[in-house]
């Protein structure tokens, strides 16, 4: 018997993408100063999605310069309460616009329309729902009665999840008091420039927020370096994250990171099984694991792995994967062809370790970037697939006998961003998690995130948090 | 016998794992007063001195992050107990080593017992200030904890050479993390006495380390080192400043920076100093029948 899905695309009329984009600098959409521009593609196809204007070290200074004006002129002054209403109004608009927003970000992205529609658009709204109450409650936040912004915000974000990490870098900034620089990743710019108009719809003061779109080793380094920005935030690559430490040492400049990670998905032979097949899959294959705190490694109690293996392959071949805009899309794109590249690459690695691979037949479309479902097994602790970070739909089992093996196999990384606890006992599931060197535990769950819950790794992961009242620590002169 | 009794002198040493051993590279250094008069030969400590701290504080934070926050709290007024009850000797020091006056160096002692009092109060409490429930919007448990970060390296400031000391050490210590500290390289001697009192006031073996030396030629190693999770700056020169964050890239250290200039440290302490070396771990427990 075949389960055959008819067609359930989204329609992407809803959505008007202009054929190019200027930079969003002090409340307008300008051309960039050289006039350079880039390309954006859909990654599910390949076509062509718009012109973006590559920013360059001009428009860095022009935007950074109006950051620091209104900074000083409207947006410090300005009484919370009245800084709270225009962050909810961006909240709102979110809510209005977010079909549109959704498609976009599926398009440019490649996600499944069903997250885009379901998580990231809604959890952007929330996050601005969230910070925008905290803007005239900021003596209530345990930093003191008056605590003061830090000034121009540089924020550089990944591809991943384009407008929710906007929302996230953007949403607590704001509502501090700080104005921001917004670098969008250069593969995924769409729905980070319809927030720019959002927040013009929202007639949010200029030079609040602006955005410039372009390469991250030309906008994005010149930046971090200005000595206009005074506060650093980014979320990307441990590797990326260094070279930004390095170039901000003896700077004074605030920063926070939020880097790469392994996490561990810990299975004990007590947990509910097919609820726990369901966490594996929704930690590893969420957003084609292209997710900092995927849970890449599942680590199985010894006397479950095959009933849990077992179970998971089933699964796993029931999985859809296509068109991003289908409503029954389980996997959607790989963002791009250098990160299709790195997962191939890691993936034959894991062959020639000696690990066995194991994908669902499923037929891949014939143009964009794919890759399947992938679980490895027979991994040792010693494989790159169970060290490095793939960021792809690609699961690496490992097994153990006692809760102290787990641990130790667990916190054998130099991340420490998130782990996956499953079991029925209560007392196990906390002890586990006061062993576990990772910034968020998610027990009988994964990939739960909440704009009042803290979010950042130990480690290499990096530190700072975003989310909660934590959150505000990272844009407070504290 | 009429001749004045002979003093007996204190060799001082480095403060690893519990112990005290000398240098492995058998070095040390002259330490005078501040009016120039020989005071001892201190441990001119080594990098491989670094990595055995290193690896005592390591071995250490686990458990005494794993002892209960009231416990951690009466072992650190305990250290105030006996910094108290060696008063004269510290006044001493620190006299001879900041060029004090009697009566200021009795302030000084009598603010670093009281420095450590301060922070011994703090050790079940943190949690209660920093930490939360967060109310998610979904059937979860959602809450936040404060972690130590881990092992944190600490230059500890150059002219101040107890409170100052005090000051960055006992911060970073209440809250379960381990220690291997830099004592200023001019005025290191109170600092090693201050060693002898961690190590009858039941601080576990490891959990502070105690070095002695050349600030050029530790600090760099201190900072690029592995398997250390932090770093305060406090009393690093400015001169070292970007090559010391920049080696503390490697693993993406924790670094607190140190103010222009040294602060004066008989001023009230905020949580500032253990809010720099902790982690906040979030849980998600279902709630369900």
């Amino acid at each position: 018997m075949t389960w055959d899905y008819a067609p359930a695309p989204e329609s992407r009329a809803i959505v008007d993408i202009h054929s190019s984009y200027g930079l969003f600098i002090d409340g307008a959409f300008v051309d960039p100063t050289d006039g350079n521009a880039y390309k954006t593609e859909n990654p599910a196809t390949e076509e062509v999605l718009a012109d973006v204007a590559a920013a360059g070290l001009h428009d860095v200074d022009l935007a950074v310069e109006a950051a620091g004006r209104a900074q000083k002129n409207v947006w410090g002054p300005m009484p919370g309460a009245e800084r709270a209403k225009y962050l909810y109004r961006i909240a709102r608009i979110i809510q209005e616009r977010s079909r549109e927003l959704a498609v976009l970000e599926s398009l440019d992205n490649g996600k499944p329309i069903r997250e885009s529609r379901d998580v990231d658009v809604p959890l952007a709204a929330a996050h601005f729902f969230y910070y925008a109450g905290w803007a005239d409650k900021l003596g209530y936040a345990g930093f003191g009665p008056d605590p003061r912004p830090i000034g121009v915000a540089g924020q550089v974000i990944p591809w991943n999840f384009p407008l929710m990490m906007a929302a996230w870098k953007l949403a607590p900034a704001l509502a501090a008091g700080n104005t921001c620089v917004l670098k969008p990743a250069t593969t995924t710019p769409l729905s980070a420039l319809l927030l720019a108009e959002i927040i013009q719809q929202a007639d949010l003061p200029p030079g609040v927020v602006n955005v410039l779109t372009g390469a991250g080793s030309v906008a994005g380094a010149a930046l971090v370096a200005h000595p206009g920005v005074d506060k650093v935030a980014f979320t990307g690559s441990t590797e990326i994250g260094k070279d930004l430490q390095r170039a901000l040492a003896g700077t004074g400049k605030h920063l926070t990171l939020e880097l790469g990670g392994k996490a561990a998905n810990i299975v004990f032979e007590d947990a509910p099984v097919d609820q726990a097949v369901e966490g594996i899959v929704n930690g590893i294959f969420f957003n084609q694991g292209e997710v900092c705190c995927a849970g890449s490694r599942l680590l199985v109690q010894e006397s479950v792995a095959d009933l849990v293996v077992d179970k998971l392959k089933r699964r796993l071949a029931t999985l859809r994967v296509g068109d991003p805009l289908d409503k029954n899309t389980d996997l959607g794109a790989i963002n791009n062809a250098a990160q299709l590249e790195k997962i191939r690459s890691l993936a034959d690695q894991g062959e020639a370790e000696g690990a066995v691979r194991w994908s669902p037949s499923c037929e891949l479309p014939a143009h964009g970037y794919w890759f399947p479902p992938t679980v490895f097994t027979g991994v040792s602790q010693a494989h790159r697939i169970a060290q490095e970070e793939i960021f792809g739909p690609v699961l690496s089992v490992l097994t153990f006998r006692t809760p102290e093996e787990a641990v130790a196999k667990a916190n054998n990384t130099v991340y420490g961003l998130s782990a996956g606890v499953w079991t029925e006992k209560g007392s196990r599931i906390l002890w586990m998690a006061g062993q576990l060197r990772a910034g968020v535990v998610w027990a009988n769950s994964f990939n739960r995130f909440d704009p009042a819950s803290p979010f950042g790794g130990y480690g290499e992961s990096g530190f700072g948090r975003e989310g909660g009242r934590q959150g505000l620590a990272a844009y407070l002169d504290v | 016998m009429s001749e004045q009794r002979l003093a007996v002198r204190k060799t001082y040493k480095l403060y690893i794992g519990g112990a005290f051993p000398r240098s492995e590279s058998g070095r040390s250094y002259v330490v005078v007063s501040s009016d120039g008069s020989f005071l001892a030969n201190a441990a001119q400590g080594s990098r491989k001195d670094v990595r055995d701290a290193v690896v005592a504080a390591r071995k250490a934070q686990l458990g005494w992050a794993g002892a209960t926050a009231y416990n951690r709290g009466q072992v650190l007024y305990r250290v105030a107990e006996m910094l108290d009850g060696r008063r004269a000797q510290f006044v001493e020091e620190v006299a001879a080593s900041e060029g004090v006056a009697h009566k200021q160096a009795m302030a000084i002692v009598d603010a670093a017992v009281d420095r450590w009092v301060w922070y011994a109060g703090w050790s079940d409490k943190v949690a209660q200030v920093v930490g939360s429930s967060n109310s998610v919007a979904g059937p979860f448990f959602n809450f936040s904890v404060p972690e130590p970060t881990g092992v944190v390296g600490i230059l500890a400031p150059q002219a101040s050479s107890l409170l100052g000391l005090v000051s960055v050490l006992a911060p970073v210590l209440v809250t379960g993390n381990a220690v291997v500290l830099l004592a200023s390289e001019k005025r290191p001697l109170p600092a090693i006495t201050l060693a002898e009192v961690l190590a009858t006031s039941d601080v576990p073996g490891g959990a502070v380390n105690l070095l002695t030396g050349r600030v050029a030629e530790l600090a760099p190693v201190l900072a690029a080192h592995r398997d250390v999770d932090a770093l305060d700056l406090a009393g690093a020169p400015a001169s070292m400043l970007v090559e010391l964050e920049q080696a503390a890239v490697t693993n993406v250290k924790r670094v607190l920076r140190p103010d222009s200039v040294e602060p004066d440290w008989s001023a009230p302490p905020t949580p500032r100093r253990m809010l720099a070396f902790l982690e906040t771990k979030t849980v998600w427990h279902p709630v369900g029948v």
